[in-house]
């Protein structure tokens, strides 16, 4: 018989008060469920490479992995001449994760996108900021979600003997160990699939997207608010073929328009607007989302003479201080056409947990953080969550450890709560900061544009902490 | 985690490793002489306790030593080995300790409780015995490093430094006195079906095995044990016994120095409350010099 004990239990263990546990069932006698090492609960870019980077990971050897996926297995035959409208922006350490496995081979098998430069600038003034490396290396890369997602499957396979992947599942209960060794208490964590089954494990690691099921389980806290803005993604044409290795972001006041190189001719869209702009945008016919689109890019509309001389003023100043290369204002290539039944929108909102780590459970990606699209990092912390953890695991299991030990996870959350905090908070800033036309914002954030283009160092700082 | 109790730990430690070379040659020599030597010899032992005086404590048991013990001497110039003591079942286990640590036998596995020290100290044992051990394996598997090798865990309490040891692949063999201590460290043991195989639990002193297991262990793990044996001689040369030739002993102890009675016990389990009042008497702690005065003289 399983007996609920009582929260009030950890009281005994003030030195780590983590907040109540939800209820912790004993279960009487031991099971024949499998006992896995680690479970990573939920498919998805980030659950895929996680489970990937284990099953490489050279002190995993001999353990047994299982990936949980609720919805059916993609195999993708063969690459559609179309571009498909999700794609990442994927940094450089990123790409170093991915290389790490042998995924990022197969993604230069199919397609991506280097990009060199970002230009990314205000809709209410003329101040730009132009990011790109010193000897015009890469910055980053565009890739679809679906090219990574067939990448991280093929590795997947390649390691079937340690990581079992489970499609069509979807996990409904947690059972969690009691915080302290009883006799007959499983210490493992026990998880329920819709189909009924059992399975026990001694690391859960949860990266089931901003809606986790395994963080709501576990009863951690999550900071979240929805912004009023919805993103609008789509596939567009350029009226002529560009070399096409720039990045361009532009803050118009209802929210950032972004144009991503996919190719020559082909350029991914990211608009955040206005829910009702946002649904206006996706069911008006295509040459007026054409239009919308480059008038958004080109109109100077929301310029006023008062922000244009203040900026001017300090641009003079600037340049009489150091002789800066004169980054005057680019144009992006100009649209002219939108790929068929590619324009497609989702909320956006902004989340983090107040814990990434219980005993035996870990969360990682949009389970731990969710951020705005506006610079481009969202995928890439999921990505730099998996190189902490892994770092960790991998430490852990060559020193003999019990993989769910709060002593590494800990140290996995430092980390990346340390990274990630700092991250969100500047994104969500720069969201309130761009939202309005109102002068004296508008006046501070001109200014702060240009001072910030024109300090290489500090440029440097910003591009070299985005890439991690 | 308490980290200052880490730090006194690390302050008055040593780690010790002996061997490979450990072999223990078969010849006997005369019994009845030699019992007698190993009887006088505890009670010249516990004529010396001085605490505070340790520079003078050495000399003073040599002298001691030199002067009662002179036939013993001339045994020692003909080289004769350990195992004339066979016979002898002489007691290392001291029935105090044990009462102390049954108090203590079911909380072995809070990681924030009594045990935290010994926790934590586990990030410097295991990879200090894996390390050294790897040295003498040629090629090891990935994953599991120690796979093939024979580990015997004197004292192993819990289970806490055996289980590590068996997540990297030994087969194990974990011996306490203390009953209950063998039965936490085997209900811990039996959740995972990986460790359930690799090691075993036997609830026994080191000398109720020392016939049956002579020279079949790579290696033997004494960690945090010899300052609570009763007889230090007769239990390395036990240890010494089991191990195969080319065998390696892994001993840890807390260091016998000024420092050590400061913060390991004045400090820990007097002020801090760290480790519980009475783990630890000063006296019994054991420096590395007499560790090694106790093993070179039989060539080990």
């Amino acid at each position: 018989m399983a007996a609920r004990l009582a929260v009030s239990r950890w009281g005994l263990a003030p030195a780590v008060y983590r907040g109540p546990l939800v209820s912790c069932r004993r279960w009487s006698g031991a099971s024949a469920d499998t006992v896995y090492d680690v479970v990573v609960s939920g498919g998805g870019l980030v659950g895929a490479a996680m489970a990937c980077a284990l099953g490489h990971d050279i002190h995993f050897c001999d353990k047994k992995i299982l990936l949980l996926e609720a919805g059916p297995k993609k195999v993708l035959e063969k690459l559609s001449e179309t571009y498909s409208n999700r794609v990442s922006s994927i940094s450089p350490g990123s790409a170093t994760l991915l290389s790490s496995f042998g995924a990022w081979d197969h993604i230069c098998n199919m397609r991506y996108r280097a990009f060199r430069r970002m230009q990314v600038w205000d809709a209410c003034s003329e101040a730009l900021i132009m990011f790109d490396k010193d000897n015009l290396d890469d910055m980053g890369y565009i890739v679809e979600n679906d090219v990574i997602m067939h990448a991280l499957t093929k590795q997947l396979e390649a390691v079937s003997d340690r990581v079992t992947v489970l499609y069509r599942s979807r996990a409904v209960g947690y059972t969690w160990p009691c915080p302290f060794t009883m006799k007959d208490s499983s210490p493992w964590v026990h998880i329920t699939l819709g189909d009924g089954s059992t399975l026990q494990t001694k690391l859960l690691i949860g990266a089931d997207g901003h809606n986790s099921g395994v963080r709501q389980a576990a009863g951690i806290q999550n900071v979240s608010w929805n912004y009023d803005q919805s993103a609008v993604v789509a596939t567009l044409h350029l009226s002529e073929a560009t070399e096409n290795n720039v990045a361009w972001q532009r803050f118009l006041p209802s929210g950032p328009i972004a144009l991503l190189p996919l190719s020559d001719t082909l350029s991914s869209l990211v608009w955040s607007t206005s829910h009702e702009h946002a649904a206006e945008l996706v069911s008006m016919d295509e040459e007026k989302f054409v239009d919308a689109i480059n008038s958004a890019f080109w109109n100077d509309a929301n310029h006023t003479d008062f922000i244009d001389s203040a900026g001017t003023m300090l641009q003079y100043a600037i340049s009489l201080l150091k002789p800066t290369k004169v980054s005057a204002r680019q144009l992006p290539p100009s649209v002219a056409s939108v790929e068929a039944k590619s324009r497609v929108l989702f909320p956006l909102g902004l989340g983090h947990a107040a814990e990434y780590v219980r005993p035996r459970v870990a969360l990682i990606g949009d389970a731990a953080h969710r951020v705005h699209p506006l610079a481009g990092q969202g995928v890439n912390m999921g990505f730099g969550d998996i190189s902490s953890l892994v770092h960790h695991l991998s430490t852990a299991a060559f020193n003999g450890r019990d993989l769910g030990s709060m002593n590494h996870l800990t140290g996995y959350e430092t980390d990346r709560q340390r990274h990630n905090t700092a991250l969100l908070a500047a994104t969500d800033l720069l969201k309130r900061l761009y939202s309005t036309n109102a002068t004296p914002l508008v006046l501070l954030r001109t200014w702060g544009l240009q001072a910030t283009n024109a300090v290489s160092p500090l440029k440097e700082q910003i591009m070299a902490f985005a890439s991690k | 985690m308490w980290g200052g109790g880490k730090l006194s730990y690390f302050g008055g430690r040593f780690l010790g490793v002996l061997g490979p070379g450990c072999r223990s040659s078969q010849t006997k020599g005369p019994r009845l002489i030699s019992s007698a030597v190993y009887s006088k010899n505890q009670l010249s032992w516990t004529l010396e306790i001085k605490p505070g005086v340790f520079n003078e404590y050495r000399n003073m048991w040599f002298k001691s030593y030199r002067m009662t013990f002179s036939c013993l001497n001339r045994m020692k110039s003909y080289r004769y080995p350990w195992t004339r003591l066979y016979s002898t079942s002489q007691n290392t286990v001291d029935s105090s300790e044990v009462k102390t640590f049954l108090a203590l036998a079911h909380k072995w596995w809070d990681e924030q409780g009594i045990y935290a020290p010994l926790h934590s100290m586990n990030d410097l044992r295991v990879p200090f015995i894996r390390d050294n051990l790897l040295k003498v394996i040629p090629n090891h598997q990935p994953g599991k490093p120690l796979s093939g090798m024979k580990i015997l865990d004197v004292g192993c309490g819990g289970g806490l430094l055996t289980e590590p040891l068996g997540r990297l692949g030994a087969s194990v063999i974990g011996i306490d006195p203390v009953n209950e201590n063998i039965k936490t460290a085997q209900c811990h043991k039996s959740f995972d079906p990986v460790l359930d195989q690799r090691i075993e639990y036997r609830a026994c002193s080191l000398e109720e095995i020392v016939e049956d297991t002579a020279e079949t262990f790579d290696a033997v793990v004494a960690s945090e044990v010899v300052e609570h044996v009763l007889d230090l001689e007769t239990f390395l040369q036990h240890c010494c016994q089991v191990l195969k030739p080319g065998g390696s002993l892994f001993v840890t102890t807390i260091n016998k120095t000024q420092l050590s009675y400061a913060l390991g016990i004045v400090f820990s389990e007097q002020i801090a409350g760290i480790v519980p009042k009475g783990t630890h008497t000063w006296e019994k702690f054991v420096s590395p010099e007499k560790l090694e005065s106790i093993l070179e003289p039989s060539k080990y």
